[in-house]
C-alpha cells in the first residue's frame, strides 16, 4: 500500500537522519545500540504521553555544577600526559589526542606541573540562604506546582557560562542566587505562576537551558525581592505535527536535541543547529533571537517561528492566526524574540519543519591565506549558493583543530596526511604560518548536494583554495561543540578563554577581524599577561550583505594577581573595537547585562525609549526583573 | 588621557634624551663605495604586501575611492570615463615616485662625500632609530621631520639608507621636479611630487589621498611628509598644515590599519645652509627658482664649514592612543568608507591638535648649540658688547636654558670662552670680533645704490635677520615663561586673573608667530609660573603672581626677547591705523609695510629687525584677521583688506603697554 510505502520509506529516511546527527554530535556505535524507530506521525497523540526527558529536574545529577555540559564527559591530560575525552557521548569520546598538549603548552605557555583546580563541590554556607515570600509559597504548594529552594538547585540556575560565571563556581564564590525554583509543566502552570508572582510580587526570572553567555542569568544583586528561577526543562512536548503546513506546536522548553530527535523521529526536522543545541532550549532561542549553523538553509529562528505564546505579566500574548506573513503593524513576534525574558515566558512555539534530508556531506578547502577565504566566501554569498554551512577558520583556529585529531589509527592514514601537508606547503606553496581553511557541510538531495560542492568549490578554486578533503570539515564543526569543554581543561591549568561574535558588512571583515584580534593581543600585553595570548576567530556565517564572525581568545594567567579584571577588562576593549569598526553588539549571543551599556549607542535615545514603553506597559511591576538588555 | 601622555613630564630638566652617534665618522675611515654598495635589507613591516611602484599605480587607479570619485566628476563634467580615467592615470604618473636601488645607491655614495666636506659630524640618536625599526615592522609609519633645509630629506633617506631601514617615500612640492634630471634623480630615491595648491581640484585631491594612503595601508614604506608644508625661512617652526596628516590618520580612522606610527624627527643645524638667502626673502628678494643650475652655482656653498647637525628620532606616537577617548571611530559605519567625505568637525579639531603637539614634540628635541645662546644677546644689543660680558651672559643664560628643559649641546671639558669664540669663528660671515667688542657685521652693499641708506639698512638688515633666526631656534625654550613676564609687567596688577587675562591676550594675539596649542592657555600659564617659579623669579601667593628682587635679571631678559615681536606687530597695528587705504589689497599688504618699517627706521624711531621681516608681517595679518580687526572682502580679480581703525589702534596701544588689559576693546570687535 502506498501509505505503507511511504511510512518505511520515512522510516528509513529518518534513520539516515540520525545517523547523519551522530556524525556531528554523538558517538557512532552508542547510536547503533539505541532502538529510536521512526514512527508515523501521530498529531497532538505526544501531547500526553511522557517523552523520553533528557533534561531532569535535578540537572547538577547528570551535569556539571561548574563547568560546562556532562559530568561524564570531559577532558584531562592522563599519567603519560596525553589528553584525552572521557565518556562514551561523543565522537571523541575515549580517544586520545596526541598533539593537543604540545599545541596547549606551546600556545599558552602553560606547564602541566602548574595546576589551578576547581573547588570540588558546593560548600552550601557560602551560599546565602533564600528569601522565600511565604504568601507566594503558600499559594504555590497549592497549586501542586512542583518547586525547590535547596541550596544545588538554586545555585545550578544561578548563572550562565560567561567565564566570570564559571570561573566564580570553580573557586567557590557564589552570588546573589534565585530564591527558589518552580518547574511549571505546561502553558497553564506558568499562567498561574505568573498570577502569583504578579500578586506577591515577586521576582521571576525565566530559565531554559542554561547556555547563556551574556550573563543575562545573573541575578540582580539590588533586587530586593525574592527570586523565583522558572525552569522550563519539563515543557518539552511536541503537542502536534501538521504535515500539510509542515509546522510543529511544540512546548518551549524542549531542548535542541530533544526537539530534532523528536522530528526525526517522524521523518523531520527544524534543521535549527546552534552550536548550543545539545543544552539550549526552544524558548531561549525565542527570547534571544538564536541563530544556526545551518541557516542558509533553514534561517534563523526569527525565520522558522510561525506562532509564539507567551505568558506576560497583562496576560497572554500571541497572534489569531497561522498566516506566513502578514502586515498587521509592526510585528508583535518582534517584541518578544531578543526580549531576553524580561517581558514574561515563551510556553509555546509553532515552528516550521522540513523533512530530513536525503543526503548530508561534509567538505574543506584550504586557502592560502585569510583574505583569499574571506573573499571567497564573499563570493559565494554574491551568488547566493552557500551551502547549509560555510565557515572560514583563520590560521590560529586551524592549527588549534589540528591539535585535536585523534590518533592515527594505521600507519598509512598519516602517510596519506603527511603527503597532503607536503602537497599543500611544499607543491602549492602555502605558507602554513599563513593558510586558513573553510569548513563545508551540504545538505539535500544527494544529485543535488554534489552539483552544489562542485559549484562551490569551482568558486574556491578562483581565489586559490584547494579541496582539503571531508575530514578536516568534520573537524571543523567537532571543534565547536567541543570547545566548551576545552575551556574547562584550560582553567584546570591556569587557561582562562572566551568566544563572543559580531556581524558586520562584508567591506569591513577583514579590518574587524585583524584589528579585534591585534586589539586583543596588544591588551593582554598592557595588562601584564605574560604570555602572548590565543587571539583568533572565523566566520561563522554569510549572509548577502554581511557575515557573522566569532573570536576565541584565551590566556595564561600564571602570575596576575587578578585574572577575571585583567580578562573582563580585554573582553571590554574587544568590545569596543568590534563597535568601532562597524561591527554590531551581538549576531546571536544576545545583550543580557554583559553588553547592556552599549544598547543606547547602538539603538539610540528614541530605540531605547521604545523598548521601554513596551516594558511598562507588559510589565509594570518589573516582575520579569532579571534586568537584561535596557 | 594619551595627549597629556605626552607631556607627562612635569619637570622639563627630567626629561630623558637619548645618546648621539656621528654617522659620518664611519665614512671617514673607509671606503664611500664599499658603502654605497653594501648589502641592504631593511626590516619591513610584518603585514607588507609586497608590491613594485607600478603595481602600486595599479592599486590606486583601481581602488574603489577613486573610481567613485571618476565616476562623480564624469556625472558632474560629462566627460566620458575613459577621459577621467586618463587624466587620473595621468596625475598619478606625474606624482608617483619610482624607488630604485640603484639611484638610493648613488645619492649614497655621492652625499657622503658632499656631507663630509659640509659638516663637522651629523649626529643621530640610534636608540630613536631602534624604536623606529620596531615601529615599521609594527605599524604603517609616517615621518614628520622639521623642515629647515633643502638637506631636510636628502639627510633623512641617507639616515634610514645607512642603518638599515626602510627607506620612505617623501612628499615633495612640484616645483623640485621642474629641474631637470634632479627631479627625476629624487623621484627614483622615494620622492613623490605634490601640487602647490589644488584647492578645488578634486580629481586631484582623490589621486594624491589614495596614493599615499594606498603606501601607507599596505605597509609599503614609510611615508614621510614635512608638517611646516614648507622651509621654515626663520628658524622658527611655522605653523601646520592638515592636509596630509588627515590623509595618513585615515586609515585609522576608518579601521583600515590597527594603529599608525607618528615619528616626529628634530634635525638641527649649527648653521643652516640657506642662512642668508632666508633673509634675503624674508626682506622681499623673492627666492631663486628651483634649477639644476642654480644649484650647481650653489657649489660654492660646499666649501664653507657647517659645524655639526643632529638629527634626533622622536618617540613614535600613536595615532591609537591620541585618539583614545577623542574619537568615535563608529561615526564611519554608516557610509561606505569608500566615499569621499569632508572630515567631520571633532576630527578637524582633533588632527589640529595633534599637528600643534607634534610639531612641539619636534621643537622639544631640537639640539641648540652655543651660537644659538650668544645670538640671543647679540639681537638684543644690536650695537655690540664686550666679549667677556658676552661670556658672562652666555654662561647664565645657558643654566637658565637648561632649568627651562632646553636641548643644549654645551662641550663639557672646554671653557666657556673658548666656546663662545670658537661658536663666534663659525659664524664669522655674522659677527666681527675687534678690539674685545663683538658686534653683527653687516655686508657690504654692492652696485650703484651702495651708497643710499636703504640700501645699508638692507645689508644690516640681512645679517640681523640671519642672526635672529639662530635666537629664534631657543623661543620655544623661553616663550610660555616670557608671555608671563610681559604679562606681569602689562597687568594693572599682579592678581592672578589679571595677570592672566594679560597673558591670554598677548598668547592670542602671538598663536600665528609662534607654536602655541589651540585650546591650551591654561596649562601654558601654568607652565610658565611653575618654570618662573622654580628658578626663583616669580612667586606665586595667594594675592596673585608676584616677581621676587633676585628674578629681576630673568624677567627683563625674557621680556626683552619677545620685545622685537611686540614692536613688530606695533608696527603694522601702526601702519594699518595710518596709513592704510580703503582699497589696501592684500597683495599690496607687505610691500606697504615693508616701506613703512623702512621709512621708522631712517627717521631712528624703529630699531628692530624683525618689523621688515615679511615672516612677521604675514602673522601679525593672520592673527588681525583672527581677532576680526582686518577683514577680507573678495573683489572679482582681488582681495580688499578693511581695517577697522579702532580695533587696531587700540591693539596697537595695549601691545605698547599703554592700555593694561585689553578685555573691554577686545569684546567691542
Amino acid at each position: 500500500m502506498a501509505s505503507n510505502g511511504k511510512s518505511s520509506e520515512r522510516q528509513k529516511i529518518a534513520q539516515q537522519r540520525l545517523r547523519i546527527i551522530a556524525g556531528h554530535l554523538r558517538k557512532q556505535e552508542e547510536l547503533d545500540h539505541t532502538d529510536i524507530a521512526a514512527q508515523e506521525c501521530k498529531a497532538e497523540s505526544n501531547s500526553n504521553a511522557a517523552t523520553p526527558n533528557s533534561m531532569p529536574r535535578k540537572r547538577q545529577e547528570i551535569m556539571k555544577w561548574n563547568g560546562w555540559g556532562y559530568s561524564d564527559s570531559r577532558f584531562l591530560f592522563n599519567k603519560k600526559g596525553q589528553a584525552e575525552f572521557t565518556g562514551k557521548r561523543y565522537r571523541l569520546s575515549g580517544l586520545i589526542l596526541p598533539s593537543l598538549k604540545d599545541w596547549f603548552e606551546g600556545t599558552f605557555g602553560a606547564n602541566l606541573q602548574h595546576k589551578s583546580p576547581a573547588t570540588p563541590a558546593i560548600n552550601a554556607s557560602a551560599v546565602h540562604p533564600p528569601n522565600l515570600s511565604e504568601s507566594f509559597v503558600e499559594e504555590l504548594k497549592a497549586t501542586g506546582i512542583p518547586f525547590s529552594h535547596d541550596t544545588e538547585d538554586r545555585v545550578f540556575r544561578a548563572h550562565g557560562h560567561c567565564l566570570h560565571e564559571i570561573f566564580a563556581l570553580r573557586e567557590g564564590r557564589f552570588g546573589r542566587c534565585p530564591d527558589m525554583v518552580v518547574w511549571p509543566n505546561c502553558h497553564n502552570d506558568v499562567v498561574k505562576i505568573v498570577e502569583l508572582a504578579c500578586k506577591h510580587n515577586v521576582c521571576l526570572m525565566p530559565y531554559g537551558g542554561g547556555t547563556s553567555v551574556s550573563s543575562a542569568l545573573e541575578c540582580p544583586p539590588e533586587e530586593k525581592r525574592s527570586i523565583v528561577s522558572l525552569d522550563t526543562s519539563q515543557m518539552n512536548r511536541i503537542l502536534w505535527i501538521d504535515e500539510k503546513n509542515l509546522t510543529a506546536h511544540v512546548e518551549a522548553g524542549i531542548i535542541g536535541q530533544d526537539l530534532e530527535r523528536l522530528l526525526n523521529e517522524s521523518g523531520y526536522c527544524t534543521g535549527h543547529e546552534p552550536d548550543s543545541m545539545e543544552f539550549s532550549s526552544l524558548g531561549g532561542w525565542v527570547a534571544t533571537r538564536a541563530s544556526g549553523m545551518k541557516k542558509n538553509i533553514y534561517g534563523n529562528i526569527e525565520d522558522l517561528v510561525v506562532h509564539i505564546k507567551m505568558v506576560t505579566p497583562r496576560g497572554v500574548i500571541e497572534k489569531s492566526c497561522q498566516g506566513p506573513r502578514v502586515s498587521t503593524g509592526p510585528d508583535v513576534h518582534h517584541f518578544i524574540l531578543g526580549s531576553e525574558g524580561t517581558l514574561g515566558v515563551v510556553t509555546e512555539v509553532t515552528m516550521k519543519i522540513r523533512p530530513v534530508p536525503e543526503y548530508q556531506k561534509y567538505g574543506s578547502v584550504v586557502f592560502p591565506n585569510f583574505q583569499a577565504g574571506v573573499a571567497c566566501l564573499r563570493e559565494v554569498a554574491k551568488q547566493r549558493c552557500a551551502p547549509a554551512s560555510i565557515r572560514l577558520m583563520d590560521n590560529e583556529q586551524f592549527q588549534f583543530g589540528h591539535a585535536l585529531k585523534p590518533q592515527e589509527s594505521s600507519i598509512f592514514t598519516s602517510f596519506v596526511e603527511g603527503l597532503k601537508k607536503f602537497y599543500i606547503t611544499k607543491f602549492k606553496g602555502f605558507d602554513p604560518h599563513q593558510l586558513c581553511v573553510a569548513t563545508l557541510l551540504f545538505e539535500g538531495d544527494r544529485e543535488k548536494v554534489l552539483q552544489h560542492e562542485k559549484q562551490v568549490y569551482d568558486i574556491a578554486a578562483k581565489f586559490g583554495g584547494l579541496a582539503a578533503g571531508e575530514d578536516n570539515g568534520q573537524r571543523g564543526y567537532m571543534l565547536t561543540f567541543v570547545i566548551a569543554y576545552l575551556r574547562d581543561l584550560g582553567m584546570e591549568y591556569y587557561v582562562i578563554g572566551e568566544s563572543f561574535e559580531t556581524s558586520v558588512p562584508w567591506d569591513r571583515v577583514l579590518d574587524l577581524c585583524r584589528n579585534v584580534k591585534e586589539r586583543i593581543i596588544r591588551e593582554c600585553k598592557d595588562k601584564g599577561v605574560q604570555f602572548a595570548p590565543l587571539s583568533t576567530c572565523r566566520v561563522t556565517q554569510t549572509y548577502d550583505a554581511g557575515a557573522c564572525v566569532y573570536f576565541y581568545f584565551a590566556f595564561n594567567y600564571r602570575g596576575l594577581s587578578d585574572p577575571l579584571s585583567v580578562y573582563l577588562q580585554v573582553e571590554h576593549a574587544a568590545r569596543e573595537e568590534i563597535l568601532a569598526n562597524g561591527g554590531s553588539l551581538s549576531h546571536h549571543h544576545g545583550v543580557g547585562k554583559l553588553r547592556k551599556e552599549w544598547m543606547r549607542e547602538t539603538i539610540s535615545d528614541v530605540g531605547v525609549g521604545m523598548l521601554k514603553s513596551v516594558k511598562e506597559y507588559v510589565d509594570p511591576d518589573n516582575i520579569f526583573g532579571n534586568r537584561n538588555l535596557l | 588621557m594619551a595627549s597629556k601622555s605626552l607631556y607627562s613630564q612635569r619637570d622639563p630638566v627630567l626629561k630623558k634624551r637619548d645618546d648621539f652617534e656621528d654617522v659620518l665618522e664611519e665614512r671617514r675611515n673607509s671606503s664611500d663605495l664599499r658603502y654605497a654598495f653594501k648589502c641592504y635589507t631593511p626590516v619591513l613591516y610584518k603585514s607588507l604586501n609586497p608590491c613594485k611602484p607600478s603595481m602600486l599605480k595599479n592599486i590606486v587607479l583601481q581602488s574603489d575611492p577613486l573610481q567613485y570619485v571618476i565616476n562623480q566628476v564624469c556625472a558632474e563634467s560629462g566627460e566620458p570615463v575613459e577621459l577621467v580615467q586618463e587624466e587620473a592615470a595621468a596625475i598619478l604618473e606625474e606624482m608617483a615616485h619610482r624607488l630604485q636601488l640603484s639611484t638610493v645607491r648613488f645619492f649614497a655614495f655621492a652625499l657622503s662625500k658632499a656631507f663630509k666636506s659640509l659638516f663637522r659630524s651629523v649626529c643621530v640618536n640610534e636608540e630613536g632609530i631602534q624604536r623606529l625599526q620596531q615601529a615599521i615592522h609594527e605599524h604603517p609609519v609616517v615621518l614628520l621631520p622639521s623642515h629647515r633645509s633643502y638637506m631636510d630629506f636628502l639627510m633623512m633617506s641617507y639616515i634610514l639608507y645607512t642603518y638599515d631601514l626602510t627607506l620612505p617615500v617623501i612628499a615633495a612640492g612640484m616645483d623640485f621636479m621642474g629641474m631637470k634630471f634632479v627631479g627625476e634623480m629624487l623621484r627614483m630615491s622615494g620622492a613623490f611630487f605634490i601640487r602647490r595648491s589644488f584647492g578645488g581640484d578634486k580629481l586631484y585631491w582623490a589621486v594624491f589621498s589614495e596614493y599615499v594612503k594606498t603606501m601607507l595601508r599596505n605597509g609599503y614604506a614609510p611615508v614621510e611628509f614635512f608638517l611646516e608644508g614648507t622651509r621654515s625661512r626663520t628658524s622658527k617652526s611655522l605653523t601646520p598644515k592638515t592636509g596630509l596628516l588627515n590623509i595618513v590618520m585615515e586609515p585609522f580612522f576608518k579601521g583600515e590599519v590597527f594603529d599608525v606610527s607618528l615619528v616626529p624627527v628634530s634635525i638641527s643645524y649649527e648653521r643652516v645652509l640657506e642662512e642668508a638667502l632666508y633673509a634675503r626673502e624674508l626682506l622681499g628678494v623673492p627666492k631663486p627658482k628651483e634649477s639644476t643650475s642654480g644649484l650647481l652655482k650653489a657649489r660654492k656653498v660646499l666649501s664653507e664649514d657647517y659645524g655639526s647637525m643632529h638629527v634626533y628620532f622622536g618617540q613614535p606616537v600613536s595615532v591609537r592612543s591620541l585618539a583614545q577617548g577623542r574619537i568615535n571611530r563608529s561615526q564611519y559605519n554608516l557610509v561606505p568608507r569608500h566615499i569621499p567625505k569632508k572630515p567631520a568637525n571633532g576630527i578637524q579639531s582633533f588632527v589640529n591638535d595633534a599637528a600643534y603637539q607634534l610639531v612641539r614634540l619636534q621643537e622639544e628635541n631640537m639640539v641648540l648649540k652655543p651660537w644659538v645662546l650668544i645670538a640671543t644677546f647679540l639681537m638684543q644689543n644690536l650695537e655690540g658688547m664686550e666679549l667677556s660680558q658676552l661670556v658672562e651672559q652666555t654662561v647664565w643664560l645657558r643654566d637658565l636654558a637648561r632649568s627651562f628643559g632646553a636641548f643644549l649641546d654645551w662641550p663639557e671639558h672646554s671653557s666657556a670662552s673658548k666656546v663662545v669664540s670658537s661658536s663666534l669663528s663659525l659664524h664669522r660671515n655674522l659677527v666681527s670680533v675687534s678690539g674685545g667688542q663683538v658686534r653683527l657685521q653687516a655686508g657690504q652693499p654692492t652696485g650703484a645704490s651702495a651708497e643710499s641708506p636703504e640700501a645699508a639698512l638692507f645689508e644690516q638688515a640681512v645679517s640681523a635677520l640671519s642672526c635672529a633666526s639662530y635666537r629664534n631656534q631657543i623661543l620655544h625654550v623661553f616663550l610660555r615663561p616670557a608671555l608671563l613676564a610681559v604679562a606681569m609687567q602689562a597687568a594693572a596688577s599682579s592678581r592672578k586673573e589679571e595677570v592672566y587675562n594679560c597673558f591670554s591676550f598677548l598668547r592670542n594675539m602671538f598663536s600665528n608667530e609662534f607654536i602655541l596649542c589651540p585650546g591650551e592657555a591654561v596649562q601654558d600659564f601654568d607652565e610658565a609660573c611653575y618654570l618662573l617659579m622654580k628658578c626663583g623669579a616669580v612667586q606665586m601667593l595667594q594675592q596673585g603672581v608676584v616677581s621676587v628682587e633676585t628674578g629681576q635679571a630673568t624677567l627683563s631678559f625674557l621680556c626683552a626677547i619677545l620685545e622685537p615681536f611686540l614692536q613688530g606687530y606695533q608696527v603694522v597695528c601702526r601702519y594699518l591705523y595710518e596709513e592704510a587705504t580703503d582699497n589696501l589689497t592684500e597683495r599690496q599688504f607687505i610691500p606697504a609695510v615693508r616701506s613703512f618699517a623702512v621709512k621708522l627706521h631712517l627717521t631712528g624711531s624703529l630699531r628692530c629687525y624683525e618689523a621688515l621681516s615679511s615672516d612677521l608681517q604675514k602673522n601679525a595679518l593672520a592673527a588681525l584677521l583672527r581677532l576680526n580687526a582686518v577683514k577680507k572682502v573678495k573683489m572679482p580679480d582681488q582681495v580688499v583688506l578693511k581695517v577697522n581703525k579702532l580695533a587696531v589702534n587700540s591693539l596697537e596701544d595695549t601691545l605698547g603697554g599703554k592700555i593694561p588689559t585689553q578685555k573691554p576693546v577686545l569684546a567691542r570687535l
